[in-house]
């Protein structure tokens, strides 16, 4: 994989996200209160709502369009809505949050 | 850790939930059996005669299929009836000789039908009516044979005998009472029932009992003989004469029981490794038999199970409904009435409608309908809240609707709308597809028709509706309960006014904290609990806890109001919505320079910048140089004023002045929901003071304020409140009031809402009655907002928290090949 560094960790709240500009639109980061780090694209596969601005718990984000609830690992939305958002691999190494873009199949 | 063993004997609709609620708390805990005595897994017992009229399918009331077990390591056994408990040696056997050891042992055999003991009453052909065996073996005779008898006139009885008429069969209802229903229905709206239930061709006989039933000569039955020595043909009898809490196993293994399963508070009968719960326990010496407690039981149950310990059950006011599609039937609480008890009645005997309201000490404590059952669920909720009633016992009996402007919240409406017909504008959700995803996934309360639907869930103003499809929907089994007994959400089991009390007792001061002591099932919330605990820990304890702003959702955190392409709209504060050129000036270059694709007024005399970047936010508050206006947040937003005596020939007093002073005294005010205020020069009221959760009109002699008015999802009118001279007093009353508001409301409770739940009195009492209290109410608030600073501004100036607003820079970013 083709891990490209994004930033340190500090740079992205715990419980928050920031997004970068994309090849293919903005791709949203998330971290989590375990300090894990998670990257979808920043849309809902609902109506398009930017993750990223969304409330992050758990391995959550809630869309803060219409409250869709969408898994951070798969991109899956919770039952009963049905989507699923595009995931990114992400990790974070010496403090460094590293990105590996999956192409869109 | 090694898991304990949980056995469940009874694969019931109580036991299960009780196995839901558990698996909600903790999977981990235990490895789960379970003995189920049919051959089917979980289903929905109270759907049965819907699918005994051919309304529904066996399929369609199965609650939890087989994969449900499987995904949730449940070792199901079905078909195998549990003959013994050996308490010594802590396993259950069964009548096949399996057995199953347990550290846990849950009793959940419900009921049996009561089967009266005369003579040939092991006939074939005379059943109960409990399970799926009985119903299709009615639906099975009403083939080959014509007569049916149903021996018991109570719901199930009478359910049955519809059931079983619209399967062609000629059917006699006989009932030992002096008319149907005893138990649910007073006399007259007993007849009420009995005349239409006639029309649909149904036969009675009341005040007759059951001598023998006769074999027909080939060992099945033939005929019923009554006490009288009439004999009528019955090819089934159905007895239908109550049930009896099924308590034989317990019985025999010693536990105690007494017209049931003796248990305490949290489910446990005397041996305390063994608890019961459902139609079999016996609770304060109630035996329930309706689904509703049952499933507040399950939780009580299920919170001990998972070694929580702190839920306990006190008993449940019941209401019940009659499944039989075209009559209307609704009771609730003690509807008899009795000693020390007033009734209102309302009868219309030819119309078909008859309402009885019992009333104690001002509550209403019990309610019969029959005909229009159109408010039971407000009569229910209302008995189950303990309100006093005095202030509205002249329209009590009229229902929720002629308390007021109805708007389009239509409780009323549920059962005339078709099915075609729209119940939520927001998200376009009609009344059929809500009643299918009841009836299909077997749901009980709003909550779960917002999930599955989206109905409800987004501005709300169908949720009346919506609870009274599910009441018509599901009966007496709909989980309707005030927001002020609810859950705050999926992550806890307390409510709003417990976890306010808890923050303030113990002096709780972060999100963590509050979860990590009230026992908090997920790590850090969901997007539900966390913007309502920030809010409570920053009114609690203004100064000590710190705001959130990851618990906020996004327009808090951004201070601007996210919009349906993902861009903000801006909207500055013009204290009272008075500006000057420079303003304008600014707010015209600004919306060239950003390009914004839209300038608007709104409707509390601002102006409104829309579609603004979120990178973009930080500029454009710089350059407008104006505060907040917090056009985003559950907080103050705007005070409306006219330009009273300053310029209008009507105007008696300075009100645009006064607007401006509250909005000063209110600006940063974070509130449970959004707090509008409108300030009025005379009593033409043009700035409709009438709608704002605090309403001030000038007149020759001061101040008139108004309190609780709504002019959004349902109108609602502002109650006057007080009578003031000066515009100092006006300033004091109002902070006082919304401070009080701001540490009483819950989250998301408008002050109107807010205003129904506490009653004015309670309001009164506190803010016009003791002006110590009032003072240090108008102190308090002042103290809170003295530590708020215009977040626009903050955010400008402190780099920290502009991160939000920026992307983050990365080069080289290709996508893989």
């Amino acid at each position: 994989m083709n891990w490209l560094d994004i930033c340190a960790l500090e740079e992205i709240n715990v419980l928050g996200s920031r997004i970068i500009n994309g090849p293919k639109g903005d791709i949203a980061i998330f971290r989590t209160s375990d300090d894990e780090v998670f990257a979808l694209d920043d849309r809902c596969p609902h109506k398009g709502g930017p993750l990223s601005q969304g409330l992050v718990y758990g391995k959550r984000v809630a869309c803060p369009l219409h409250n869709w609830q969408i898994d951070l690992e798969t991109g899956l939305a919770q039952a009963p809505d049905v989507g699923c958002a595009h995931h990114h691999s992400a990790r974070v190494e010496n403090g460094r949050v590293q990105l590996a873009l999956r192409d869109a199949s | 850790m090694k898991k304990l063993k949980l056995v469940m004997i009874g694969n019931g609709m109580a036991g299960v939930r009780t196995l839901e609620e558990l698996l909600k708390l903790s999977n981990e805990l235990y490895d789960i059996t379970v003995f189920g005595a049919e051959p089917h897994t979980n289903y929905n017992r109270i759907l049965l005669s819907p699918v005994l009229a051919g309304e529904q399918t066996f399929e369609e009331i199965v609650l939890n299929d087989l994969s449900w077990y499987l995904d949730n390591n449940i070792k199901l056994l079905l078909n195998r009836k549990v003959v013994e408990i050996d308490r010594v040696k802590r396993r259950v056997i069964a009548e096949d000789g399996s057995e199953a050891e347990y550290d846990r042992l849950l009793i959940a055999t419900g009921s049996t039908p009561f089967i009266l003991p005369i003579p040939g009453n092991t006939l074939d052909g005379v059943i109960g009516y409990r399970d799926i065996a009985d119903t299709q073996a009615m639906i099975d005779t009403a083939k080959t044979h014509k007569h049916a008898v149903v021996i018991g006139g109570g719901l199930l009885g009478l359910e049955a005998a519809n059931g079983l008429k619209l399967r062609g069969m000629d059917v006699t209802v006989v009932h030992i009472g002096e008319w149907l229903l005893e138990r649910q229905l007073d006399k007259t709206s007993g007849q009420l029932l009995q005349t239409a239930l006639e029309n649909r061709g149904l036969k009675f006989r009341l005040c007759e009992q059951t001598q023998a039933l006769h074999d027909a000569g080939n060992g099945r039955v033939g005929s019923v003989q009554f006490k009288n020595g009439d004999i009528i043909p019955a090819d089934l009898v159905v007895m239908a004469a109550g049930i009896r809490p099924n308590t034989e196993l317990a019985e025999k293994s010693g536990i105690p029981c007494n017209r049931g399963i003796l248990v305490n508070d949290t489910m446990q009968t005397y041996d305390p490794r063994i608890y019961a719960i459902g139609e079999c326990a016996s609770h304060r010496g109630t035996a329930y038999g309706l689904v509703a407690p049952l499933f507040e039981q399950a939780k009580v149950c299920a919170n001990h199970l998972a070694q929580l310990g702190f839920a306990t059950y006190k008993g449940s006011v019941t209401s019940t409904k009659l499944k039989v599609t075209g009559i209307d039937l609704f009771s609730a609480g003690d509807f008899m009435g009795g000693e020390g008890t007033e009734t209102i009645t309302l009868s219309d005997p030819i119309g078909g409608v008859y309402k009885k309201l019992v009333i104690k000490d001002d509550v209403l404590v019990g309610a019969c309908l029959y005909g229009d059952t159109a408010d039971g669920g407000w009569y229910f909720r209302q008995i189950r809240e303990n309100h006093g009633i005095s202030e509205i016992r002249d329209h009590l009996m009229f229902g929720e609707n002629a308390l007021g402007d109805v708007g389009h919240q239509g409780q009323d409406k549920a059962m005339s709308m078709a099915d075609t017909a729209e119940v939520c504008g927001c998200n376009g959700v009609c009344k059929g597809t809500i009643v299918k995803a009841i009836q299909e996934h077997g749901l009980f309360s709003v909550d779960d028709v917002k999930k599955h639907t989206k109905a409800a869930s987004s501005c709300g103003s169908c949720a009346g509706l919506v609870e009274q499809i599910l009441i018509n929907t599901v009966g007496g089994a709909a989980d309707v309960k005030p927001k002020s007994e609810k859950a705050i959400c999926g992550c806890s089991d307390l409510n709003h006014g417990q976890i306010r009390q808890a923050i303030r007792d113990q002096h709780l001061l972060t999100i963590a904290g509050t979860m990590s002591y009230l026992n908090w099932r997920t790590p850090n919330g969901c997007a539900t609990c966390r913007p309502a605990l920030n809010y409570y820990l920053i009114s609690t304890w203004p100064g000590e806890a710190h705001d959130d702003p990851q618990s906020r959702l996004i327009n808090e955190r951004a201070h601007a109001n996210i919009q349906k392409d993902g861009t903000y709209s801006v909207v500055p504060r013009m204290w009272g919505g008075v500006t000057n050129p420079s303003e304008l000036r600014r707010i015209a270059d600004v919306a060239d320079k950003y390009n914004v694709p839209m300038v608007k007024v709104t409707g509390g005399q601002r102006i409104d910048l829309l579609g603004i970047k979120k990178q973009d936010l930080p500029g454009v508050w710089k350059d407008l140089d104006m505060p907040s206006g917090h056009a985003y947040g559950k907080s103050i937003r705007t005070v409306k004023t006219c330009v009273g005596s300053e310029f209008c020939r009507f105007g008696t007093q300075n009100s645009t002045q006064l607007g401006i002073e509250l909005e000063h005294d209110l600006f940063n005010m974070w509130s449970p929901h959004k707090v509008k205020l409108a300030v009025s020069g005379c009593p033409r009221n043009c700035s409709e003071a009438g709608i704002k959760d605090v309403g001030i009109i000038g007149v020759d002699s001061g101040w008139e304020m108004y309190i609780g008015g709504n002019g959004g999802i349902k109108t609602e009118v502002a109650e006057f409140f007080v009578k003031l001279k000066t515009a100092e007093e006006v300033r004091e009353y109002n902070g006082a009031f919304l401070q009080l508001y701001r540490e009483e409301a819950f989250y998301l409770e408008r002050t109107v809402h807010y205003m129904q739940r506490v009653g004015m009195e309670h309001i009164k009492k506190a803010v016009l009655e003791d002006p110590e209290r009032r003072k240090a109410l108008h102190e308090r608030l002042k103290f809170s907002l003295s530590l708020e600073q215009d977040p626009w501004k903050q955010r400008l100036e402190q780099p920290q928290l502009k991160k939000e607003f920026e992307v983050i820079p990365v080069k080289n970013l290709e996508v893989p090949a």
